[in-house]
């Protein structure tokens, strides 16, 4: 098999997932779309961990397994939250901040 | 490799389509569903690429744990179950337009880069290669992705708690 199959489809996973960031405004849409990055990060460490012929890539993505289950629980606890607050949990109209 | 090579486009040809569905799709509850199959195909993808172990640690915490986890959060954020149609903002064109331009540059990268490499799976990556790594070299990044779980339990049930 071509290393640029597996590239390639990491990269289109992780375009999509940048487009449902950006384009999406329902909070736990946009973690569902961060998740589908993340996925498109282990796809390529274990594509190139086959490569180079060694388990590195493997290790890293198990932490990076890791990681995103952290994240999701932070997320999800910070998700609620805002909706506990605002009643809604509609990311365009979350801007406190905003300059 | 021909029989690999039909698993892998027909595994992508279901991850690529579960993932634009999920990005697109007007219901939440579906959307949940898509990341399940986007997960499932992504770990017949590392099977396919002989990483079983991280194949089924993809099945057990991302499709076990992590869908489920989403499903609570849209239970819980009383998410409307059915069509809506107020889930996009109206940035779409514009996100659309950066996610493009971003795969165009990508994949004229890695043509370019790794254009014509081959994966010759020589010798088999065993688990228990795998848990030397993680307990020999990688002991310390494994013991602080402990401590960073520890702190992500104590930080989401100090988030989420009513008081």
């Amino acid at each position: 098999m071509m290393l640029n199959q597996f590239l390639i489809l990491a990269a289109v996973l992780f375009c999509l997932g940048v487009y449902g960031v950006l384009a999406r405004k329902n909070a736990v849409l946009v973690l569902m779309s961060i998740e589908l990055m993340l996925n498109a990060v282990n796809i390529n460490l274990i594509a190139f961990g086959a490569f180079r012929d060694n388990v590195i890539g493997q290790v890293f993505s198990l932490f990076v397994i890791a990681v995103a289950a952290a994240e999701v629980g932070v997320g999800l606890a910070i998700v609620l939250l805002i909706y506990r607050n605002r009643a809604n949990i509609d990311l365009d109209q979350s801007d406190l901040m905003k300059g | 490799m021909i029989a690999q090579n039909i698993a892998f486009y027909l595994l992508a040809a279901a991850i690529v389509g579960a993932a634009a569905r999920l990005v697109t799709t007007k219901n939440v509850v579906r959307a949940a569903l898509f990341l399940a199959i986007v997960l499932g195909g992504t770990a017949g993808i590392f099977i396919l690429l002989a990483a079983e172990f991280v194949a089924w640690v993809q099945v057990l915490v991302y499709v076990g744990a992590v869908v489920v986890l989403l499903l609570f959060g849209v239970m819980l954020t009383r998410a409307p179950i059915g069509r809506e149609s107020d889930l996009d903002n109206d940035k779409r064109w514009t996100a659309a337009l950066v996610s493009v331009f971003l795969l165009g540059a990508l994949v004229a990268m890695l043509s370019d880069a790794f254009g014509s490499q081959e994966i010759s799976f020589g010798r088999i990556q065993r688990t228990a290669e795998v848990a030397d790594s993680i307990f020999g070299v990688y002991v310390i990044p494994f013991e602080l992705a402990s401590i960073l779980l520890l702190a992500a339990l104590v930080g989401a049930v100090a988030l989420a708690r009513r008081d």
